[in-house]
C-alpha cells in the first residue's frame, strides 16, 4: 500500500511553508528518521523526517516550491513489494487539518471567516501621517518589526534587545532574525527562562539611562513579571515626582494564537491599559507595527508593545521611508463610511476590516478604526467617528469583561450620548478561557460573522 | 564528608574543596576579610562616620516623634540600629559613579548619601518641597543626581533593578558598582535568585547586601528560612559571599572595601550578609511582640554600633565636650529639617496629573 507524504504543520500557526529542499529522490530507499526534506516555515527551517519504511515513489513537489498548504501530498512513498515508479498520484488537494464544525453551527454564525484574510483584501486609507506619493514596498509584519529595532539601534547606542532566545537562536518568532550578527552580544542579548527577573534587569537598565526592549516570547509569560512592568516600571516617575524615568520597551506577541491552550491564549491589553504610568501600544499592520515600535524605543515613558503572532507573517504595504515614525496616542481612519463606525486594535482589526466589505455589499457603509494606541486612548478620535455615524460597534480579539470594549462603551455613554442613534454593541471573545478542540476554539473567538451580525444590529437591520 | 559543611566564616572548610574546585574562590573574600577585618580609620575619618550614624538616629527618632503626632502618614520603617550598615557600605563607595538601590526602609541609605535631610523630612510628611516632590513618601524617595535609585516598596523587586544599574554600569563601561539592599525577608524572594543567576552569569559588577535585622517584619529568621547564613546563598550561582558584623562601622567599611576590589576587577557580583538589629518594630505600627524587651535592650547594651564607635573615639582621646558638640550640631539639622517639613506646604492639587508621563501623547 502506497503512502501519501503529506506537507507537515510544523508550528501552532504554520498554514504552509516553502519545501525548500528534497534530500532523498526517487527510488531512495528510506528508513524511519531519516531526513526527507527541508521546510521553511514563517519561523524556521525544519526538518521533515520519515516515519515508515519504503522506496520514494513520485515526488510530486518540486524543491523551492513556495506556499505549499499544510496537508498537501508532496510525494509518495512505496511500501514493500511495490513498484515506486507506479504508486499513482493522488488528485491535488489540500485537507483540512480539523473536520469542519457542524452544519448547524456555521448556519448559526455565518459565513466563516476572519481569522486569515488575505493579504491585499483590505485597502487601508491612506495614513494621514504618511507623505502623499511615498513609494510604498511590502513587508510582514515580522520584518517590520525586526528593521523598527535594527533603525534604533544603528541610531542609539543605548538601545539594546534581551529576552529568551532573542540572539542565537533568532528569535523565537523570528522577529529578532539578523540582530546579533548586526549589533553582536552585547546589544542582543539571550536570557535564563526568568521573566520576573530579566523583567526587573531590563526595568533597572532603563532607570540606570539604558533603552532596553525587553521581549517576551509571549505577554502569557509576562505575568511572571507583571509587578515590574506596573510597580516598578510604571510608577517610578509619578513617585519620584518627576525626578527618575523608566524608557523601556516591553514587547511581544499577545492574545490567542492557534490551538495553544488557555494559558497561552489571551489579550493583556486591557490590563496594561488600565495602569496610568504606562503607554500601552497594539498594532495591527506593518506600517503601524514599524513606525509605532520607533516611537515607542525613543519614548521616555515605559511602553507596552503587543504584537500579535497570528499576524507576524501577514503582508502588507510599508511605506518606504528613511525615518517612519508615527505618533504615539493617536487612532487611524483605516475606511471611511457613514453608516456606522467599527473600533477596533490588533488583529482585530483585520477582521472589522473584512465585516466591513461584507456589509458594504449589502449597502451599509462602515467605518473602521484602529485605535493603535490603547493607553492613552485616542478619545476624540472615537467621539469624532461616533458623530459622524451615530452607531458604534467595538471588535476584540479578548475577553469581553472589563474590556477595551468596555471602555469604549463608557466613553460614549458618557461624552457622545447625543450622538448614539443604538445602543453601543462589544463583540469579544467568549467569556471562557480558550479551549482547544477546533470547534471550541473556533466558537470561543471573534470572527467577522458576529461582527457583521452586531453592526446589522445597531443598524437595525 | 563531614568537612562539606565547614564554611564558616573563618573559611577552614576550604581546604575540605574537591579538586576541580581548586578555583573557585567563594571563601576567598570572606578569608580576606578574616584575615584583615577592620578598616584603620584615623580619628577624623571615624569621627565623621560617627556623626552620620548619630545624624540617621537622630533623624529616625525624630521621624518616630513626627509619626506619632499625625504628621507622617502610612508605612514608615525606621532605620534605627542599622546605622553601621549603610554609613559603613557607602563610605567606601565613589560618589556620583558608583549606584544604590535599596527597598522601603530607605531614609538611612539617603542621609548615608549626605542627601539634604531637610527634603528627607519634607518627603516624610509630604510636602511639596520633599526630595519627590511630596508625591512618594517614605518608601519612594529617589535622587539620581547621587545615584540614588530608590525606595522601592514591592519585598525583592529592588534586586533585579540592582542588577539592571550594574547592567547598565557594564554596558556604558564606566567603572561603577552598584550597591543593592535587601533584607533577610526579601532574601527568600524567587527573584532574588533569577537576580544572582544572571549578575553571576554575566558577571554583573554588583554588591548584593543582605541586612539581616533577624525579622521579616514579624517573623524570625530560622522561623522563615532554611539556610540562614544568607551570605552562603549565592554559592549556587558561585557568587562569593562575605559575612559581616553589621554593627561595627569600620568591620562594615573593609568589608565593603574588598568586596568593591572583587567587584571593580570585573569578577562579576559579591553578596554580603550584614548582621543587624533592628532597635524598633518593622514599621511604626508594628508593636513587635514577637521579641522580648531583653533582646532589644541587649542589643543596645552590648553592640550599639554608635557607643561601640563612640567608645573607640574616646580611646583615641576625643572629649566628651567634642561629643556634645557633633551631638548639638545633629539635633540643630534635625530640628531644622523637622521645622522645614512641618512649615512647607502641601504640593498644589494640580501636581497630582504630573509626572504621570514624561511625554504628551
Amino acid at each position: 500500500m502506497a503512502i501519501e507524504l503529506k506537507m507537515p504543520a510544523l508550528s501552532p500557526t504554520m498554514e504552509e511553508g516553502k519545501l525548500a529542499k528534497w534530500l532523498v529522490k526517487e527510488g531512495d530507499e528510506v528508513t524511519s528518521g531519516d531526513i526527507l526534506a527541508e521546510i521553511e516555515t514563517d519561523k524556521a527551517t525544519m526538518e521533515f523526517e520519515a516515519v515508515d519504511e519504503g522506496t520514494m515513489g513520485r515526488i510530486l513537489v518540486p524543491e523551492g516550491t513556495e506556499g505549499v498548504k499544510v496537508g498537501t501530498v508532496i510525494a509518495m512513498l512505496a511500501g514493500e513489494d511495490e513498484d515506486a515508479a507506479s504508486v499513482a498520484a493522488p488528485p491535488a488537494k489540500a485537507e483540512p487539518l480539523v473536520s469542519e464544525a457542524p452544519a448547524a453551527q456555521e448556519t448559526k454564525k455565518g459565513p466563516p471567516g476572519g481569522s486569515a484574510p488575505p493579504a491585499g483584501a483590505v485597502r487601508p486609507r491612506t495614513d494621514p501621517e504618511i507623505p502623499h506619493g511615498t513609494n510604498m514596498k511590502t513587508s510582514t509584519v515580522r520584518e517590520a518589526l525586526r528593521d523598527a529595532m535594527a533603525e534604533e539601534m544603528r541610531r542609539d547606542p543605548r538601545v539594546f534587545v534581551m529576552g529568551e532566545e532573542v540572539a542565537e537562536y533568532q528569535g523565537a518568532y523570528k522577529v529578532t532574525q539578523g540582530l546579533l550578527d548586526e549589533f553582536g552580544p552585547k546589544r542582543v542579548i539571550d536570557t535564563p527562562i526568568t521573566e520576573y527577573g530579566f523583567a526587573g534587569i531590563g526595568t533597572g537598565a532603563a532607570m540606570g539611562g539604558l533603552r532596553p526592549i525587553v521581549e517576551f516570547m509571549t505577554f502569557n509569560f509576562a505575568m511572571q513579571a507583571i509587578d515590574h512592568v506596573i510597580n516598578s516600571a510604571a510608577k517610578t516617575n509619578y513617585m519620584s515626582g518627576g525626578q527618575m524615568r523608566c524608557p523601556v520597551v516591553f514587547r511581544g506577541p499577545n492574545g490567542a494564537a492557534a490551538r495553544v491552550g488557555a494559558q497561552h491564549s489571551q489579550n493583556y491589553g486591557p490590563w496594561y491599559a488600565s495602569v496610568p504610568g504606562l503607554v500601552v501600544i497594539a498594532p495591527y499592520d506593518a506600517s503601524d507595527a514599524k513606525g509605532l515600535l520607533k516611537a515607542a524605543i525613543r519614548c521616555e515613558d515605559p511602553v507596552v508593545f503587543l504584537e500579535n503572532e497570528l499576524v507576524y507573517g501577514r503582508t502588507f504595504e510599508l511605506p518606504e521611508l528613511d525615518d517612519h515614525v508615527l505618533p504615539i496616542g493617536k487612532a487611524r481612519i483605516m475606511r471611511e463610511g457613514k453608516d456606522v463606525t467599527i473600533v477596533s486594535y490588533s488583529i482585530g482589526v483585520g477582521i472589522a476590516l473584512e465585516a466591513a466589505e461584507t456589509l458594504a455589499a449589502e449597502g451599509i457603509e462602515a467605518e473602521v478604526l484602529d485605535l493603535r494606541t490603547l493607553r492613552p486612548l485616542d478619545k476624540q478620535a472615537v467621539l469624532d467617528s461616533l458623530a459622524r455615524t451615530n452607531r458604534l460597534v467595538v471588535a476584540e480579539e479578548g475577553f469581553p469583561v472589563c474590556s477595551i470594549a468596555s471602555e469604549i462603551s463608557a466613553i460614549c455613554m458618557e461624552e457622545g450620548f447625543d450622538h448614539l442613534d443604538a445602543p453601543v454593541v462589544r463583540v469579544c471573545n467568549e467569556d471562557v478561557p480558550l479551549p482547544y478542540a477546533a470547534n471550541l476554539e473556533k466558537a470561543a473567538l471573534i470572527d467577522t460573522a458576529r461582527v457583521i451580525e452586531a453592526v446589522r444590529k445597531v443598524c437595525y437591520r | 564528608m563531614p568537612k562539606a559543611t565547614r564554611n564558616e566564616p573563618n573559611g577552614e572548610g576550604a581546604a575540605a574543596l574537591p579538586a576541580e574546585e581548586d578555583d573557585f574562590a567563594l571563601r576567598s573574600l570572606q578569608q580576606a576579610h578574616a584575615a584583615d577585618r577592620r578598616h584603620k580609620a584615623g580619628k577624623e575619618e571615624l569621627l565623621h562616620l560617627y556623626e552620620q550614624m548619630l545624624l540617621i538616629r537622630r533623624f529616625e527618632e525624630k521621624a518616630g516623634q513626627l509619626y506619632g503626632l499625625g504628621l507622617i502618614g502610612g508605612f514608615c520603617h525606621l532605620y534605627i540600629g542599622q546605622e553601621a550598615v549603610a554609613v559603613g557600605l557607602q563610605s567606601a563607595l565613589e560618589g556620583g559613579l558608583d549606584s544604590v538601590i535599596t527597598g522601603y526602609r530607605d531614609h538611612g541609605h539617603m542621609l548615608a548619601y549626605g542627601i539634604d535631610p531637610k527634603v528627607i523630612m519634607a518627603e516624610l510628611t509630604g510636602r511639596h518641597s520633599g526630595i519627590s516632590k511630596g508625591k512618594g513618601g517614605s518608601m519612594h524617595m529617589f535622587s539620581v543626581e547621587h545615584r540614588f535609585y530608590g525606595g522601592h516598596g514591592i519585598v525583592g523587586a529592588q534586586v533585579p533593578l540592582g542588577a539592571g544599574l550594574a547592567f547598565a554600569h557594564k554596558y556604558n563601561e564606566d567603572g561603577g558598582v552598584t550597591l543593592a539592599y535587601f533584607g533577610d525577608g526579601a532574601a527568600n524572594q524567587g527573584q532574588v535568585y533569577e537576580s544572582f543567576n544572571m549578575a553571576s552569569l554575566w558577571k554583573l559588577p554588583i554588591i548584593f547586601v543582605i541586612e539581616n535585622n533577624q525579622y521579616a517584619m514579624g517573623t524570625a529568621v530560622n522561623r522563615s528560612s532554611a539556610e540562614t547564613h544568607f551570605y552562603r546563598r549565592g554559592t549556587a550561582f558561585r557568587i562569593p559571599g562575605m559575612q559581616v558584623d553589621g554593627m561595627d562601622v569600620l568591620e562594615v567599611r573593609k568589608a565593603a572595601e574588598i568586596a568593591l576590589a572583587h567587584v571593580r576587577g570585573g569578577n562579576g557580583p559579591v553578596l554580603m550578609e550584614l548582621n543587624t538589629y533592628r532597635y524598633r518594630g518593622h514599621s511604626m505600627s508594628d508593636p513587635a511582640k514577637y521579641r522580648s524587651r531583653e533582646e532589644v535592650q541587649g542589643v543596645r547594651e552590648k553592640r550599639d554600633p554608635i557607643e561601640h564607635a563612640k567608645n573607640e573615639l574616646m580611646e583615641m582621646g576625643v572629649s566628651e565636650a567634642s561629643f556634645k558638640e557633633i551631638d548639638k550640631r545633629v539635633r540643630a539639622q534635625v530640628a531644622e529639617a523637622a521645622d522645614f517639613a512641618e512649615n512647607s506646604p502641601e504640593p498644589e492639587m494640580s501636581e497630582l496629573y504630573t509626572d504621570v508621563l514624561v511625554e504628551r501623547y
